[in-house]
């Protein structure tokens, strides 16, 4: 079985600050980690490697030269091979651009039975790119997934978006998002640190390396853009109310049934 | 080789996931283990788990194939959260691992090697006895042939990792003989645990890394067998002056990562505490003090990676190695000073990491090589 884990390298959001003056991200000392969510995607492939003959997992990521050290941190956990999707021409994509580009990528693969990615990434956060690069390649997809187990060809998959959870039996080849709950990442032994630099390498694929639509790539393949980022007010004006303690709790219930906060 | 101060990738990558298991697996236990002084199994085990054992010795004995700098990079980053935990591993690499790959026989190697590098076993390296600490010519223990075995008699003491529960045993120096010059001739020997008239107590009620296992042996008519030695008979002065050699740099990455630990808990508490309406690093006095730390720390990264390199390129490092113990110690010992004190009234508390951190560095100036041996190696190294 081939299994294709897609990452993204993001910034550690716990320690990011925005700069009050003018809304951007303060990207400086900032580390840069794989995103979490993506890491447990690539755990789940070793697991699943881990717990069936002949898997091959290959860890996949477009983005500037330096994702190549996200891309070995996943070699460093176990993924035989690593494939770096780069090039200026694919810079300021939204998700659409970016799906675009990865599926043209999985199609030069060519062989696979399972994609993984992470639910969503920490910095962006939209959850986009998993179900987009399911609909490129015409695959069914199941997202959120906390669970997730393979018979044969198929694949069984506990998916629990918004407090609703389903079982899903689907066909493979398939996609699934992974969500946080779904494992706990392994740690990085030292072993597999020295593996992963001796013994693995990581491939890069340029524009050149792909057939691409030239409109559908970079900003121009981009139908979305960032206009502004800023940080929310939370303004929170709380109501004092100052009478015996019953009278007081009548005036809570009646406020939250107002706000129909509360149903009977 | 042009001089290059950048690390390489895979020391990079070294560091985040010793930081990332440090973190996550030793911090929220490192207190309470210190607390109630006790070695946990479990624990050594998961760190043998990630390779923090045999991180230098060839993969085909179950190491981890890394270079030096690799280890000392784990090291420090182990002592940057607990300093027992990295007593553990510091001398379980450098003075139980560490003389059976470069002195044992192709059959010992085997034999202990993989449980070692595995984190499945420890090995304890007695060398200071009740009378013989920085003199360690003046050791007592003997050890005298009898037929085919060789019965060993003495006493040892301050050994680390020698009475766990997954102890295999240690590795002993004894006076075998006397060489023409007079001086006494040595020769090491790995005593099994559970050999008889081989008998260990651990030592307890200590200031300092209370969570690591240190221990007293006791031989009393202990029998091994020929192949129990280590080397050669005789090797045994100049096997514990290499291997001391080596655990200076190990010992150095202790004083290292306690200085960076104490360091950052100061650095982070200085933006937290207000004192007359700012926070304490904006006020000089703090702030000079918090520079100072940075400096410390820098020149002594500085120094002891050199001596890890000169150490990787079979080059001598013994006075660059003993150099680093002392500098790495001495400013553990004055970064952790200030961190309490820029913790102020707070940092006497053990609710407070720094209070464990200055407990901790207290010992680096004493273990493998006192300050005052070091500056004597170092003395002798420059001719004096």
């Amino acid at each position: 079985m081939k299994i294709i884990v897609t990452i993204k390298q993001v910034p550690d959001t716990h320690d990011v600050k925005i700069d009050p003056k003018t809304g951007t991200l303060i990207r400086e000392g900032v580390p840069s980690i794989i995103n979490p969510e993506d890491k447990n995607a690539i755990e789940e492939a070793l697991r699943i490697k881990g717990n069936h003959e002949d898997v091959e997992v290959t860890a996949l990521s477009m983005g500037p030269p330096q994702a190549e050290n996200a891309l070995r941190e996943a070699l460093v956990m176990g993924v035989d091979r690593a494939i770096l999707v780069s090039d200026r021409a694919f810079a300021g994509a939204d998700t659409l651009a970016t799906s675009y580009i990865l599926s043209i990528a999985i199609k030069k693969i060519k062989k696979y039975d399972l994609i993984l990615c992470g639910r969503q990434a920490i910095d962006g956060d939209t959850g986009q790119v998993g179900p987009q690069l399911a609909e490129a390649l015409g695959l069914p997809q199941a997202t959120c997934a906390e669970e997730i187990g393979i018979h044969g060809n198929r694949a069984t998959v506990k998916s629990n978006f918004d407090r609703v959870i389903r079982v899903i039996e689907m066909k493979m080849p398939a996609l699934m998002t992974v969500s946080r709950q779904i494992n706990k990442p392994r740690f990085k032994t030292m072993n597999g640190v020295l593996r992963a630099f001796r013994d693995k390498e990581i491939i890069i694929w340029t524009r050149k390396d792909l057939e691409l639509n030239p409109m559908r790539i970079g900003i121009n393949g981009s139908p979305t853009w960032v206009r502004k980022i800023f940080v929310p007010s939370h303004s929170r004006d709380g109501i004092v109310i100052e009478k015996q303690s019953t009278e007081t709790a009548k005036d809570i219930l009646d406020y939250l049934l107002e706000k129909s906060l509360l149903r009977f | 080789m042009t001089l290059c101060y950048q690390m390489d990738k895979k020391q990079e990558m070294i560091r985040m996931a010793a930081r990332e298991f440090a973190e996550s697996e030793i911090k929220p236990v490192a207190g309470e283990l210190d607390e109630k002084e006790e070695f946990s199994v479990l624990l050594t085990q998961k760190m043998g788990e990630i390779g923090f054992f045999g991180m230098v010795i060839p993969e085909e004995y179950g190491g981890q194939g890394l270079d030096y700098i690799s280890y000392i990079i784990a090291v420090e980053e182990v002592a940057r959260v607990d300093g027992s935990q990295a007593a553990t591993l510091a001398a379980g690499n450098s003075l139980g691992i560490n003389p059976i790959f470069e002195y044992g026989s192709e059959a010992q190697r085997r034999k202990y090697l993989p449980d070692l590098c595995r984190g499945r076993a420890l090995m304890g390296f007695g060398l200071t006895e009740p009378n013989a600490g920085s003199d360690a010519g003046a050791t007592k223990t003997t050890a005298f042939r009898d037929g085919d075995s060789w019965v060993i008699n003495g006493r040892k003491t301050l050994t680390t990792n020698a009475n766990t529960p997954m102890t295999k045993g240690s590795i002993v120096q004894a006076v075998t003989g006397l060489r023409r010059d007079g001086k006494p001739d040595y020769t090491s020997f790995v005593v099994e645990n559970g050999t008889p008239g081989f008998t260990l107590n651990t030592l307890k009620r200590k200031l300092m890394w209370r969570g690591s296992n240190t221990a007293e042996l006791f031989l009393d008519h202990c029998c091994v067998p020929m192949d129990a030695i280590l080397g050669n008979p005789g090797d045994g002065f100049k096997q514990m002056l290499a291997t001391l050699d080596g655990g200076r740099l190990s010992i150095g990455a202790m004083g290292l990562g306690c200085a960076q630990g104490a360091y950052e808990a100061a650095l982070r508490y200085s933006k937290q505490r207000i004192q007359f309406g700012r926070p304490i690093c904006k006020q000089q006095s703090i702030a000079f003090k918090l520079a100072d730390m940075e400096l410390k720390i820098e020149l002594a990264r500085n120094l002891l990676y050199k001596a890890c390199w000169l150490c990787e390129n079979k080059q001598p490092y013994g006075k660059e190695a003993a150099m680093s113990k002392l500098y790495c110690s001495e400013i553990a010992r004055e970064v952790a000073d200030e961190a309490v004190q820029i913790h102020g009234g707070y940092g006497l508390f053990r609710d407070y990491e720094v209070e464990r951190f200055y407990r901790d560095q207290r010992l680096l100036q004493i273990g493998e090589g006192t300050s005052e041996i070091l500056r004597l190696v170092i003395s002798r190294a420059i001719g004096c």
